[in-house]
């Protein structure tokens, strides 16, 4: 949408539009900003009533937090996340492209079989799950939880990849065909260029999930795999105050992850190359 | 460049004009078999484990308990009516977050797809929720802003006359609702912000030379196309809100009573209140059954991923190709 | 095209296996290694900063640590401990579990490490406390901190309403105090409603008990529908009604705490330990304004719960000789005096061991509590908390298996009561059928 062609009442409703895209990020913002606020806090002026916007700030919970072994736990985090998103998007990739280019005659009974993976609440199976990692002497080792969060997220990466593959269109597909590419060439130079905002988006989600999960984190880890959500959930105590002190935990948690949107966003841009194609 | 259904197969395939039918099967499966493969090994041992713990009357508090029970623990399950009453919960909880969710991710997606100043970082405060850890997250909204008398909502919300509301006591559900909404917003946003940006532009620029308003467009053209990202928000969405639990667990656990015992929730107290394996073994079976049962139901009938027109015309044409081995023969 | 992907796969699986022999797998720790889980409370956070001394004096030790919050940890170490995973050389439980755990054996025995160690004085450890984490004769944990419960309350507003605390007080008493200091912006007393039969239940589970209420009678047949235990259960959701806190259903120690230290309770009822909150500038705006009062009575003598958070070593552990050494030191009384001398004498931890209350600025620093606390604990009994007898032990809880799940959603329905959802009569009857059915099912002939 060319800018430049916008009369007088459209830049009116354009400048009304964009406030209110603000006031809709600054209302969904406002929790972490309010919990990023806290993570300054002494525990005294954590929680109170009426709140505090003002008060002297400290920065002895991140101290605490940093202090108590996060490094460890920063590093199996980032193995078991950047492992398994990159599995993640290996498989799902030539998957999803076997079940919209060129598919499968069963194409919808394998998508409905991923889907199904993820029916199981994780809960009811974690008993089995601890047991045959203790049998095969896998437990508090990261590749436990690389290979479960690579199994855990591949079903969102084939059905999301898939969707954005489905939009290519056949002709653009052919045209490079006739051009003599083969498949990998083929992929390389037009398909994934075309679905970047959807591989982007696909594979800010598989590191979101992956950074964040806990259950299986908290019971498969013991010292050595130690994630940083198990790490996280250790500032909250029951015979105490620790407001200030997981707020600040928690901040520090998402720094990683909140770079990563940021990084990924930037591919979310309108069609890059579809006009160049045409 | 016109390509009929039954001719695509043959020029897609023109390099190797002799393969077989069977060859070309192959070569479509190929790619697909490494993630199929490793799925099937990873989620299904786990799977057929538990479905095997769930026929053993098995309590880890009582060690040596362990002995086979056939079908007491679903018996004990399906008759039990705390078990309906978590499913009742469940539905509602899901359809609440997912309805809302979406509505919310694609009124956001619509605002930040215009290129306005500041867009980037607008993008990555409305995708902020989605990252932070739930089980921290919900722990701050139950506290820090939901509490009556110190959280930050009702303090907000008081020049409105609201006083010291109990949010998480009077109105359980609407809350966790809430904070599941609020986390899985970002989520639908980015799904459908995915799909705006593969909009074809110039369609949408000739509907405006065409004097089409910004609704009608909205109506005719976006809505269309989006839909089926929409339906695929709603299909992944649900099978992770279907499965809360971080929000049950810190904000209400589970209660007052059991208003906000779901399904997981109650999995959960199966598992490690009483340490009841096999009954938990068995709960978990029948959320897998009955979850297949209505995805089912919900896919094949009511959406159209599965009949999308554009794969269904890709699919191997075995007619054609048996039609080519008999000409080449 | 499919023979690369296979042989990509075949790659990633001997990438696996190779990464499994390199991180060292297999379960558990090896080498020197102690590996200890304990729940993440303000006093085991102390351990970790001071670990350093003890491997300093223990070179061939590295100890290291798992911290969860209560209910994680208890899961997790359930878990490992009931399927002998062996990923813990020690772990953290308390009076409910030792006793249960080691009939099961799955704890080590350490009456005999703790008679042959002279140094370590078992005599010294809190007689109630040592008979609660002991089965049949035999000692399965040691004590890392112990608690009873207490009536904290603001000595300055007593004194400007012109109320007095008695050196007994009565529930009675401590309900009519509550009425009168109750004002719009400020509860008369915090109570627990939160769900859970370590939550709600303590509290509530020791009114029961000196109302001249009690859980099972001699014969297993519940008894959560008597006149005793109704009147008990009444009160308490009436009390919180009528002066408690707001958000009650969701209130547990954290809230009240936070209620409390912020200025908006005139008192609270609950742990020992929560006075070394109270009392800890960074966290009260209430500091030096607190009396402590012995937990109210009814109908019996004394009141007031038991709980000691304490360390175990299961027999999956490698090395229990290393895992005794570090036992013993962090429960010792070189323990308290470096923690009382380097971090603060309010942050030692209390109950555990009688010497712990001679040392004087360790009294000082409590500001009251610590003579209420010891009068306490010397005075509670698990074998006779209730007016009547009953067939099982435990104040606040019934030492039972079942009663984890048992206790907790009986504590769900009060607070429903709480929330205004069902009436304490309805609740009350669904609590019964509840421990009904559990005792059926296991403890009634």
């Amino acid at each position: 949408m060319s800018e430049s062609r916008m009369v007088g009442s459209s830049r009116l409703s354009g400048t009304m539009l964009a406030a209110l895209g603000w006031a809709a990020a600054l209302l969904m913002f406002f929790p972490v900003f309010w919990m990023v606020l806290t993570a300054f806090k002494h525990e005294r002026d954590a929680f109170t009533s009426p709140p505090k916007f003002l008060f002297e700030p400290t920065l002895e919970q991140f101290d605490a937090v940093l202090s108590g072994g996060l490094e460890s736990a920063l590093l199996n985090s980032l193995w078991s996340t950047v492992g398994s998103t990159v599995l993640v998007v290996a498989l799902a990739l030539p998957a999803a492209y076997a079940l919209s280019i060129r598919p499968v005659e069963k194409w919808t009974d394998v998508l409905f079989f991923f889907l199904s993976t993820r029916m199981l609440p994780v809960v009811g199976a974690i008993v089995p799950i601890y047991i045959i990692a203790r049998d095969i002497g896998m437990l508090d080792n990261i590749w436990t939880l690389v290979v479960l969060y690579t199994a855990m997220n591949l079903p969102i990466a084939v059905w999301m990849l898939r969707s954005f593959m489905s939009e290519v269109p056949t002709e653009v597909l052919e045209a490079a065909r006739v051009d003599g590419a083969t498949l990998p060439q083929e992929a390389r130079k037009v398909l994934f260029p075309m679905i970047a905002p959807g591989i982007a988006a696909t594979a800010l989600i598989c590191v979101i999930f992956a950074w964040n999960e806990f259950f299986l984190a908290v019971t498969l880890t013991a010292v050595r795999a130690q994630t940083v959500p198990v790490y996280l959930v250790g500032f909250i105590t029951s015979e105490g105050a620790f407001w200030a002190r997981l707020s600040a935990a928690a901040t520090l948690a998402a720094v990683p992850v909140l770079l990563c949107g940021w990084v990924a966003q930037r591919y979310l841009v309108r069609g890059l190359t579809l006009g160049a194609i045409k | 460049m016109a390509t009929t259904a039954t001719s695509a197969p043959r020029t897609l395939g023109r390099r190797r004009q002799t393969s077989s039918l069977s060859q070309e099967r192959r070569r479509r499966r190929g790619p697909l078999l490494p993630a199929l493969i490793f799925t099937i090994i990873v989620t299904q041992l786990p799977f057929i484990v538990t479905l095997v713990y769930s026929f053993f009357s098995w309590n880890l508090l009582r060690p040596g308990s362990r002995e086979f029970a056939w079908f007491e623990n679903y018996q004990e399950v399906l008759t039990g009516s705390r078990t309906w009453h978590a499913l009742l919960v469940t539905v509602m909880l899901t359809v609440g977050a997912v309805l809302a969710s979406v509505l919310v991710g694609l009124a956001c997606a619509l605002l930040v797809d215009r290129k306005f100043l500041g867009r980037g970082v607008c993008r990555t405060l409305l995708i902020a929720p989605f990252l932070i850890m739930p089980a921290a997250a919900s722990l701050l909204w139950k506290t820090t802003m939901l509490n009556p008398v110190f959280g930050i909502v009702n303090w907000v919300l008081s020049p409105l006359g609201v006083g010291d509301v109990d949010w998480a006591s009077s109105y359980p559900l609407f809350t966790i609702i809430l904070v599941e909404t609020w986390h899985w917003a970002p989520f639908m946003m980015l799904i459908l912000l995915g799909g705006l940006q593969s909009q074809d532009r110039s369609v949408l620029e000739a509907a405006r030379v065409d004097g089409a308003t910004a609704v009608q467009s909205f109506r005719f053209l976006t809505l269309p196309h989006l839909r089926q990202f929409i339906e695929l928000g709603v299909v992944l969405g649900s099978i992770y809100l279907v499965q809360t639990f971080d929000s049950i667990f810190m904000i209400t656990q589970g209660g007052p009573g059991t208003a906000t015992t779901n399904l997981p929730f109650e999995l959960y107290q199966t598992a490690f209140r009483s340490f009841d394996v096999g009954e938990a073994a068995a709960l978990g079976v029948i959320v897998v059954i009955l979850t297949i049962i209505i995805a089912t139901y919900a896919l094949r009938v009511i959406s159209r991923l599965f009949t999308d027109p554009v794969v269904a015309s890709r699919v191997l044409d075995v007619s054609a190709y048996r039609r080519n081995e008999e000409v080449a023969a | 095209m499919s023979l690369r992907f296979g042989l990509a796969l075949a790659l990633l699986g001997a990438l696996a296996l190779g990464g499994c022999t390199w991180a060292g797998a297999g379960g558990g720790t090896g080498g020197g290694t102690v590996t200890v889980a304990i729940v993440a409370n303000p006093q085991m956070r102390d351990i970790q900063e001071l670990t350093g001394e003890f491997e300093r004096e223990h070179p061939d030790i590295t100890v290291r640590f798992v911290t969860l919050p209560e209910n994680e940890a208890r899961a997790r170490i359930t878990q490992d401990v009931a399927t002998k995973a062996g990923q813990f050389d020690v772990v953290m439980i308390g009076t409910y579990e030792a006793p249960i755990w080691g009939r099961n054996d799955w704890l080590t025995d350490l009456t005999k490490y703790a008679r042959d160690d002279r140094a370590y004085d078992v005599d010294d450890l809190m007689p109630a406390v040592r008979k609660g984490l002991s089965a049949d004769g035999k000692l399965y944990a040691v004590p890392f901190y112990g608690e009873s419960s207490f009536l904290m309350y603001r000595k300055d507003l007593f004194d400007q309403a012109g109320l007095e605390m008695p050196d007994k007080p009565t529930w009675t008493q401590v309900a009519d105090f509550a009425r009168k200091l109750k004002t719009p912006d400020r509860a008369g007393i915090c109570l627990r409603g939160l769900p859970g039969w370590g939550e709600q239940l303590a509290p509530l589970g020791t009114v029961i008990n000196t109302f001249g209420g009690r859980w099972y009678d001699e014969n297993w047949n519940a008894q959560l529908t008597s006149p005793a235990t109704t009147k008990a259960v009444t009160f308490y959701l009436n009390l919180i009604k009528e002066a408690g806190e707001p958000g009650a259903p969701n209130a547990g120690f954290s809230e009240c705490l936070t209620a409390y230290t912020q200025g908006q309770a005139a008192m609270w009822y609950d742990a020992t330990v929560a006075a070394g909150s109270l009392e800890d500038p960074k966290v009260s705006q209430v500091v030096g304004k607190n009396g402590y009062a012995p937990a109210p009575v009814e109908e019996t003598d004394w009141s007031g719960w038991l709980w000691a958070w304490s360390l175990a070593i299961p027999k999956t552990a490698k090395d229990p000789d290393a895992a005794w050494d570090f036992v013993s030191w962090a429960t010792s009384k070189e323990y308290i005096r470096m923690v009382g001398e380097r971090l603060g004498w309010e942050r030692v931890p209390p109950g555990s061991r009688l010497s712990t209350y001679e040392i004087p600025e360790f009294v000082e620093a409590s500001a009251g509590s610590a003579e209420v606390t010891l009068d306490a604990l010397k005075t509670i009994d698990p074998n006779n908390a209730t007016k009547d007898p009953v067939p099982y032990t435990g104040i606040q809880y019934v030492q039972i298996p079942e009663f984890q799940d048992l206790g907790t959603r009986v504590s769900q329905q009060f607070a429903a009561v709480l929330a205004g959802n069902t009436s304490v009569e309805d609740a009350l009857q669904t609590a019964q059928e509840e421990a009904e059915a559990v005792a059926e099912d296991g403890y009634k002939d």
